[in-house]
């Protein structure tokens, strides 16, 4: 297990995913499905620097653990921020016209439909959203 | 992220390399906000996108609104990953994808 721990801003953002390219590309992770995990991560680090500590700032901690036989790698963040549970969200409608279409809802929307596993669980004050995602 | 644009009377191509991602998405849109003026065709060239997020995402959708009102927009040549994201999301029938 390898694990991160960064103050939750974007401007972290090329930090946090360079870590994980890092573990990534140590397994050989193929470029597609390493681009959805990017994008998952992205989403989610940047839900968290956006509003768990809204309006000051906290600390983030990613913790990757990889798999072999069959390959896949399994992502935690975990926030000590306000208790939120981003998969209570209902779904975007995506059948909607652009006039009708929110901006907004999509990032984790994207997460689920991407991902193999997603999981939230809050414990001890921390929120721990857990993707899995194999290849 | 670059934005190469080519300006043909009504006609504004923008061709976005590398990540559109929440670091770059603003400055996308900033270089939309003031070029935005006149343009009846707007053509986004994604040939050399190679990623694109859920703020990426937000741009184009705002871009495809604003483009409604004043004529139309068009997505080319983009790659089989990007495609899928916009399959996933629903933005294959909100964009005109050629």
């Amino acid at each position: 297990m390898k694990e991160f721990k960064t103050e939750a801003i974007t401007e972290n953002l090329h930090a946090v995913l360079g870590f994980i390219d890092e573990q990534l590309e140590l397994f050989g992770c193929p470029m597609k499905p390493q681009m959805q995990i990017d994008i998952a991560a992205e989403e989610i680090f940047v839900n968290i620097a956006h509003y768990a500590y809204a309006p000051g700032t906290g600390e983030a901690t990613i913790r990757v653990e990889l798999y072999s036989d069959p390959s896949a790698i399994e992502i935690t963040f975990i926030d000590r921020g306000v208790p939120y549970d981003p998969l209570a969200k209902p779904d975007p409608d995506v059948t909607l016209s652009a006039k009708e279409r929110k901006i907004g809802g999509l990032g984790i929307f994207m997460v689920k439909k991407s991902m193999d596993e997603v999981r939230y669980e809050y414990l001890d004050g921390c929120n721990i959203l857990t993707i899995k995602k194999g290849w | 992220m670059t934005i190469e644009s080519k300006k043909d009377a009504g006609r504004l191509t923008l061709a976005v390399t590398g990540r559109l991602d929440t670091s770059t998405a603003p400055g996308l849109e900033e270089a939309l906000k003031e070029s935005y003026d006149g343009v009846t065709e707007l053509v986004f060239d994604l040939q050399k996108l190679e990623y694109i997020s859920s703020a990426g995402l937000r741009v184009l959708l705002s871009s495809q609104k604003t483009m409604n009102k004043q004529g139309s927009m068009k997505v080319i040549n983009a790659r089989e990953e990007i495609m899928e994201i916009f399959e996933i999301t629903g933005f294959t029938d909100i964009l005109n994808i050629g």
